[in-house]
């Protein structure tokens, strides 16, 4: 059980296993285009956090794998469901990168919400594990009408301590739908280490107690996460059940940007796993094979860059909603007449002024202000 | 004595009461190596060691119904809810365990714990962190629901939900945690243990919190600052007077001092943040017309947040009520 599946080598002590079945070389560089792509939104992000331009972001450096590698894994047609943390999962399915950028600055509606039909791509769930039952139904239904869908859904440690996990996993298991559980070990929950989350020695033991079969991964490792997603899918598609993946790795940053990681934990720690980190060892794996060359690589990196600067051009030119805003979307049958009184009573007063996010703790009291989520 | 902000003050009732009492403990989501989000409990794993001041699980039901069974066992848990929303996996054992331990029980085995909850919006947090609750506790028989919107009374009502044997849902107005600081003596503001009851007089009681007898505004916990503000523009703009209460205690309520205020100015206004429908106001507005509707010169009118899930940030100052939209309801009341 704590035997930990792992592909891709450091390219110095850990030795590379061979390409799994199934992956081509251009596979491997898209898989690799997508890493960037995350990495880069998610740099981008913590710098418009600092700026004052969005509000609190729940940053994932270090991450993309367990996102790009499980993602790949699934058919176009398979729904995802991510928590915060996999917040901008959707840009590798279409869902505008400009659209979460705009969930983060603070605009809703149209704004900052997605159709999750369209990219089968549930919305960002705040509230821990209380998505994995939505996996668990939506996966069912396929099931109720013949049709193969799965779902796949993340989530973190901490979550596993949670009551809806220990339902939707039992859920999964009785009904035997095709979901897969990907739980994202980076060990710790805020300032909660993971030692105090829960006694047993792995996570990937839990799916016994739901007759669940488990494999544990390098979350660091891209061609790991895509590979064990990979088998998991098949299985239920088979009809054979859900399956429960444990990607084993380390939060290496802080849990949010209002977060100040020094304050409960030595630092060094996320120092001693940063080699493993999964952009810079994808791309040592391809230069290895010969796959990628450097230029290769730069243009990638060229590329995304311009792709997430032109979402935040794109974001930054969204106008504050109107205030009519409070009262869309709120039914699908209609408005009640409350709504209309609401709105008569807003439009009586003069609007307050624009809502700017908070920016970077400053001054006396700097990091004392709660961390969001 | 020394100025504290609400968190401070909240931290030196919480040292105070374990200091008292040993049997006071700690439970919540990152509450003991940071402190909390929030900083409420800064220093208390420190002082009072890791048995007492406890990292949990993330498992809001598992929280609370271990506290719950603490407290049949003798002890007095505090409970730190990280923010409102998070209540809601926690929503059943309040209700059908926390609420009525004492009724199964022939009322000797109450369950005898505070749930602190910070809430409510205007901090620019990402969705799901803002939300107002009160309102569905105050809708469970079996609770006291309390706010304090001052370091003092912050203090004051930590200490008394403690003492309190019922179970305490206490709420925190988290705008305001460090809006202002004002003089907190370290003295206690009561003697602790002395089975007295004077934890019920702090708890119940509502409180003044500006003078005037033309327009009674009610109101609590995060709009009560705004609502001093309102009440100074009404002076200024149109020389009426209005008496801001506050009600620090939102069940039960402090019915007297409610009557009082609207018999007395004949006219009231309620606010608050939470969704208007079936909130506070409604009961407040209910308490009024029922008691004292010949001393009314006019209807009693809300002021409050709407009936719609609170709005991604950047729309949230519409929502959220205003000096302005206090003042136009107050106008309305006096204008009727
Ligand atoms: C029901 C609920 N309780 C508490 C929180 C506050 N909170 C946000 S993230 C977090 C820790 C989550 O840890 P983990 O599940 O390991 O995921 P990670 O953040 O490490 O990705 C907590 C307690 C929440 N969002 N939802
Ligand atoms: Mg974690």
């Amino acid at each position: 059980m704590s035997e930990i599946l792992r592909i891709i080598g450091d390219g110095k002590e850990i030795p590379d296993a061979g390409v799994p079945d199934g992956l081509s070389d251009k596979d491997l560089v898209e898989m690799y285009r997508w890493l960037v792509l995350l990495r880069t939104f998610d740099e981008r992000a913590v710098a418009l956090q600092r700026q004052g331009r969005i509000g609190t972001y729940a940053l994932y450096w270090g991450e993309e794998a367990t996102q790009a590698g499980a993602l790949y894994a699934c058919a176009a047609t398979d729904w995802v469901f991510p928590s915060y943390r996999q917040n901008s999962i959707g840009i590798l399915r279409g869902v505008p990168a400009a659209t979460v950028l705009a969930w983060w600055r603070g605009f809703g509606g149209v704004h900052g919400f997605w159709n999750p039909r369209e990219h089968r791509v549930a919305p960002i769930c705040v509230p821990i594990a209380t998505h994995l039952p939505h996996a668990v139904g939506l996966a069912w239904a396929a099931k109720i009408k013949h049709e193969s869908t799965a779902s796949l859904t993340w989530f973190g440690d901490g979550a596993t301590s949670e009551g809806d996990f220990h339902e939707a996993m039992n859920f999964a298991a009785v009904m035997k739908t095709a979901t897969v559980f990907f739980c994202v070990n980076n060990q710790w929950a805020i300032s909660t280490p993971i030692h105090k989350q829960m006694a047993t020695a792995t996570i990937a033991e839990k799916g016994a107690a739901y007759a669940i079969p488990a494999i544990r991964v390098d979350g660091f490792d891209p061609l790991a996460c895509w590979k064990a997603t990979k088998e998991a899918l098949e299985r239920g598609r088979a009809g054979d059940g859900p399956s429960l993946v444990e990607a084993y790795c380390y939060r290496l940053k802080a849990h949010g940007t209002a977060d100040d990681p020094r304050l409960y934990r030595d630092e060094s720690e996320a120092g001693r796993w940063m080699h493993l980190e999964p952009v810079g060892r994808m791309a040592g794996f391809l230069k290895r094979l010969g796959i990628m060359t450097a230029e290769e690589e730069e243009s990638i990196r060229a590329e995304a860059k311009e792709s997430i600067a032109a979402a935040v051009k794109e974001m930054e030119s969204i106008e504050q909603p109107g205030r009519e805003i409070l009262f869309e979307h709120v039914y699908a049958s209609g408005r009640p007449w409350t709504f209309d009184e609401g709105l008569a009573e807003l439009e009586g007063v003069e609007r307050p002024p624009e809502v700017k996010p908070l920016g970077p703790p400053t001054g006396a009291g700097a990091g004392e202000e709660g961390k969001t989520q | 004595m020394s100025q504290r902000t609400m968190v401070e003050a909240l931290n030196l009732a919480l040292h105070q009461a374990m200091e008292h009492d040993d049997r006071v403990v700690l439970l919540g989501e990152d509450v003991a190596k940071t402190g909390g989000v929030f900083r409420v409990t800064a220093g208390l794993l420190d002082r009072f060691g890791e048995e007492r001041v406890v990292d949990t699980p993330l498992a809001e039901a598992g929280i609370i119904g271990s506290a719950i069974g603490m407290a049949v066992y003798g002890l007095l848990p505090v409970v730190e809810i990280q923010f409102d929303v998070f209540v809601y996996p926690g929503f059943e054992q309040i209700v059908t365990h926390a609420a009525r331990y004492a009724w199964r029980t022939k009322g000797e085995v109450p369950a005898s714990l505070v749930i602190r909850i910070p809430f409510g919006g205007g901090v620019r947090a990402p969705e799901l962190h803002s939300d107002s609750p009160e309102a569905l506790f105050v809708h469970v028989p079996g609770l006291k629901v309390v706010c304090p919107t001052t370091p003092n009374d912050a203090r004051d009502m930590m200490l008394a939900a403690i003492e309190d044997p019922d179970p305490v849902i206490f709420m925190e107005p988290k705008r305001i945690y460090r809006a202002g600081r004002e003089e907190v003596s370290d003295e206690l503001p009561f003697a602790l243990g002395n089975g007295d009851g004077r934890y019920n007089e702090v708890l119940s009681k509502a409180r003044v919190a500006r003078e005037g007898d033309d327009l009674a505004i009610i109101t609590y916990g995060p709009t009560v600052p705004l609502t001093i503000q309102a009440a100074e523009r009404l002076a200024q703009e149109r020389g009426v007077q209005a008496r801001v209460v506050d009600l620090r205690s939102l069940y039960p309520l402090d019915v007297d001092a409610i009557v009082e205020a609207a018999s007395t100015c004949g006219r009231a206004l309620v606010v608050h943040e939470a969704p208007r429908t079936a909130g506070l106001g409604a009961e407040v507005s209910a308490l009024i017309h029922e008691r004292a509707i010949l001393d009314l010169e006019a209807p009693v009118i809300r002021v409050t947040g709407y009936d719609v899930p609170f709005p991604q940030f950047a729309n949230e100052d519409d929502y959220l009520p205003s000096v302005d939209r206090i003042t136009a309801g107050a106008n309305k009341v006096l204008d009727f």
